[in-house]
């Protein structure tokens, strides 16, 4: 064998990095270190923050928690009766997420079923894409569809007097939360081992049968996790409800009443809200809850993923 | 599928049953997910139908007129090109490194769980607080006030967690083989980075990017309150009217604005404009996506 | 063979993951240029030690390993420039990995990351490389195109290039052969006896005829300690020390 020669220079020194090249790196990585803690600091800086400006509420002798937390009364601009009473805009809130989960889960569970097992890859593919589009939709588009389109629809096959009311949001909140609820349910089913499909098709179980005996009991902890992902972004929508449940602060009674949700009150009121007046401080102080709900839902969807990772 | 042939595989009632089960299952999964199609293409349909007597060049690119009652959307249009710009171009940095930070450094330990479970936190906080954030953190506490750059870094934050996220599912597609080979020549981790990693995931990197440019377009509520305004008078053809401490115009606050607090604007406008939104939006989305299937074609293994 | 001074000496080495002891207490050591063999079934510690051996063990999570690794008289296990150690050795894998870049660039990522950025030295260096991983004459006209399109057999020998490239003292080998077809095999087999001229070469295999082929020592590993550690011949002998050495290498039990 030819192995050239050996004394070629390179072929004989171990060569050294240049110190810059090598403290460089070293700072580098300091950022990338850096960045990545920051993630933590934007999470404690967005609680700091918005509880900072709520706080002072907290010790105002116009406000109680209870009442903030129990009250359906809310008058913040009233000047002889203050009342902030979230009690309405939590049921709202409420109210206005499960009809969009009544809606979506079926549809979103029955479509990520339908692309995960039943469709051809192409189709697979095309639906895949179609619903990343639904999920680009902005909200505020999604809200002014249903200050128009919805709207008159509803006026038109309920023979309810106005358009914008609760299931107007929610069937908004449906069509925008279906894309999440599809994509996690189908990562869910395809972290079934195809060893399941596999032994229920050999002992001559229909596709139907295996996907209703097999796959669902196995993936049920992700589509959970999906249907809770869904949630979660329901409740935290603004602009869409915003503009599609009609505004009126009350409980609602059915569903073709007009509602007020949290985040659509924030987005409401916020810019008619003296800074620093207890309406503000109160507007903040329903930030606070709200981070508190989407942080509980998120930790629970993160876990119960987790449980299904696992396995 | 049917066996019809032969004694022993007949088709007995049970199959039969069973088949028709199985199709009837196939159908309502199907009629499902077109469920989810037609709506898409029903409100596309809808909204250009309605917007086509103002969609014209001229709209884009003119300024509004008499109270924004009539003319284009320009300002808004300028607007919210600049808030993404801005924003991603804090947000890709930062997130990116923040990634490459979770994917190929961290070990499994308490802290890095934290910083995963920040991160998942993060990208589920509602939007209004993340303006409830930027109002108290940039507006007031960094008293950049009603701006550009206090609506972008609330934009920045809002879009980071998704980077992060989708950053670091492109890195994690990368085999684990690449990385112990480059480590066994003596490799330090970043040049393994450098070499082997990022230039095999950097499409999916940019893909992620890329959806968030559609994602930061559509935002109203992080802005509302951090620095969009309903009317700005900006000159026609003026490719950067804002300066960072200026208040600004944005589509999707424009179209709030005049879908609800404008009485009296010419019928196709609100509607003109929601397309204008939406068609970037997809249009971004879109091609995001064309990038992804043209990159996943010519895959080096 | 004569008395040479050893390169590696390892002594009480024990690796544990997590609550499980893979590597009992072994010590043993190698002398400069020859082939050393470890033989032994599966999970028996092989890839163990020679994980352990450039530290790429530190990756696993929850590992402990005590005791001494020298190399050079260095002890690796207290070494502070790990990436230093790496270069100083040559570790194929038992799956080729060509990595996604040019073939040329494959051999030569190495030398880059050490600083070595001259363009003809860079060229010198690969042709060696490529040329004592007997690949040079199959791919020197598209040295441009990439290292993952080649097939098996050549990827092992490009993994092999990369890993002679940063000019090792030890080339370590990790049942290299049993994704590659056996000419390859043979072929790869009479670069590794050219190679043992210049460098020191450990062979870790499941192929008991391989070590008896190439290897001047042999270690018999058994559930994570050596049952027997001789010259190649005394091992393959009729008569080895051990009476498990004798079925194993003989195919009786394994």
């Amino acid at each position: 064998m030819n192995i050239p020669d050996s004394t070629h220079p390179a072929c004989q020194r171990r060569h050294q990095r240049s110190p810059f090249a090598i403290g460089g790196e070293k700072a580098l990585e300091w950022l990338i270190r850096l960045s990545g803690i920051s993630a933590i600091l934007f999470v404690l800086a967005i609680f700091f923050f918005i509880f900072r400006e709520a706080l002072p509420v907290l010790f105002s002798e116009r406000f109680s928690l209870s009442q903030f937390l129990f009250s359906a009364e809310w008058y913040p601009t009233s000047s002889v009766n203050v009342r902030y009473g979230t009690l309405a805009l939590t049921l709202g809130t409420c109210a206005v997420t499960a009809l969009a989960m009544v809606i979506a889960v079926p549809f979103g569970l029955g479509g990520a079923i339908y692309i995960s097992e039943f469709s051809s890859p192409r189709a697979r593919e095309a639906l895949k894409i179609t619903i990343e589009l639904l999920a680009a939709i902005p909200s505020v588009v999604w809200g002014f569809i249903g200050l128009t389109m919805m709207s008159k629809l509803i006026v038109t096959y309920t023979g309810a007097p106005v358009g914008v009311n609760l299931l107007n949001g929610g069937i908004i909140l449906a069509l925008m939360s279906v894309p999440i609820i599809v994509s996690i349910g189908e990562d869910a089913l395809k972290a079934v081992p195809d060893s399941f499909r596999e032994a229920g098709i050999a002992m001559g179980a229909t596709k139907w049968q295996l996907v209703y005996r097999v796959l669902l009991p196995a993936a049920k902890n992700g589509l959970l996790a999906a249907v809770l992902l869904g949630v979660g972004r329901a409740v935290g929508e603004t602009m869409a409800v915003l503009m599609a449940t009609g505004h009126a602060v009350q409980i609602p009674h059915g569903i073709l009443d007009s509602v007020r949700t949290l985040t659509a009150n924030v987005a409401a009121e916020l810019g008619e809200a003296p800074v620093g007046s207890d309406h503000y401080r109160v507007l903040f102080l329903t930030g606070v809850l709200l981070f508190a709900i989407t942080f509980t839902v998120n930790i629970t969807a993160d876990f119960v993923i987790r449980g299904f990772k696992k396995k | 599928m049917h066996i019809t042939t032969g004694v022993k595989f007949g088709v007995t009632s049970h199959v039969v049953r069973k088949e028709r089960a199985q199709s009837a299952a196939q159908w309502v999964f199907r009629a499902m997910a077109l469920a989810m199609i037609v709506p898409l293409f029903a409100i596309i349909t809808y909204l250009v139908y309605r917007a086509s007597p103002s969609l014209s060049w001229e709209f884009l690119v003119e300024v509004p007129r008499r109270g924004m009652r009539d003319g284009g959307i320009w300002p808004a249009f300028i607007g919210t090109l600049n808030l993404v710009v801005l924003s991603l171009a804090i947000s890709a940095p930062i997130g990116i490194m923040a990634a490459i930070y979770l994917n190929e450094y961290a070990r499994d330990n308490w802290f890095n769980r934290l910083i995963n479970l920040a991160v998942i936190n993060l990208a589920g906080v509602p939007s209004i607080v993340h303006a409830l954030f930027g109002l108290g953190a940039f507006v007031y506490a960094a008293q950049l006030g009603y701006s550009l750059i206090a609506a972008s870094l609330t934009l920045a934050i809002m879009t980071l967690p998704v980077i992060i996220a989708s950053t670091r599912e492109a890195l994690a597609s990368v085999p684990m083989a690449f990385r112990e080979a480059c480590w066994n020549t003596g490799a330090t981790r970043w040049q393994t980075i450098r070499a082997v990693v990022l230039p095999n995931s950097i499409s999916g990197i940019l893909t992620g990017v890329i959806l968030q440019v559609s994602r930061a377009a559509g935002e109203t509520a992080p802005i509302m309150f951090t620095g969009a305004v309903f009317y700005k008078a900006v000159k026609q053809g003026d490719f950067f009217p804002y300066g960072l401490t200026d208040q600004v115009m944005a589509l999707s606050m424009h179209l709030y604005t005049v879908a609800t607090q404008v009485p009296n604007v010419k019928e196709s406008i609100p509607y003109a404009t929601a397309v204008v939104l939406m068609g970037s939006v997809l249009l971004v989305n879109a091609s995001a996506i064309t990038l992804r299937v043209y990159l996943r074609n010519k895959k080096k293994w | 063979m004569t008395e040479k001074t050893p390169i590696i000496d390892v002594k009480d080495l024990r690796i544990r993951y997590g609550a499980h002891e893979a590597v009992h207490g072994v010590s043993f050591s190698i002398v400069r240029n020859e082939i050393f063999s470890i033989i032994g079934p599966a999970q028996s510690g092989k890839t163990s030690i020679l994980r352990c051996l450039n530290r790429t063990l530190d990756f696993v999570a929850n590992v402990t390993v005590s005791g001494s690794v020298c190399i050079d008289n260095d002890d690796v296990l207290k070494a502070r420039d790990v990436f230093g150690l790496r270069r100083k050795i040559g570790m194929v894998a038992p799956l080729p990995v060509g990595l996604p870049l040019s073939i040329y660039e494959n051999v030569a990522f190495a030398p880059r990351c050490s600083g070595l950025n001259a363009k003809d030295e860079l060229d010198a260096l690969v042709e060696k490389c490529l040329k004592q991983a007997a690949l040079w004459y199959e791919v020197k006209d598209r040295l441009n195109s990439l290292g993952t399109a080649l097939s098996g057999g050549q990827q092992q020998r490009l993994t092999i290039a990369r890993a002679l490239s940063h000019q090792p003292d030890i080339l370590c080998l990790d049942e290299f052969s049993i994704a590659i077809d056996p000419v390859t095999t043979m072929r790869i087999e009479d670069v590794l006896k050219e190679l043992k001229h210049e460098i020191t070469i450990i062979l870790v295999t499941n192929l008991t005829q391989q070590a008896r082929r190439l290897a001047d020592h042999t270690m018999f590993l058994w559930k994570g300690g050596i049952v027997e550690i001789d010259r190649t011949e005394v091992m393959f002998s009729e008569m080895p020390a051990r009476r498990e050495t004798y079925e194993y290498v003989n195919g009786i039990f394994g």
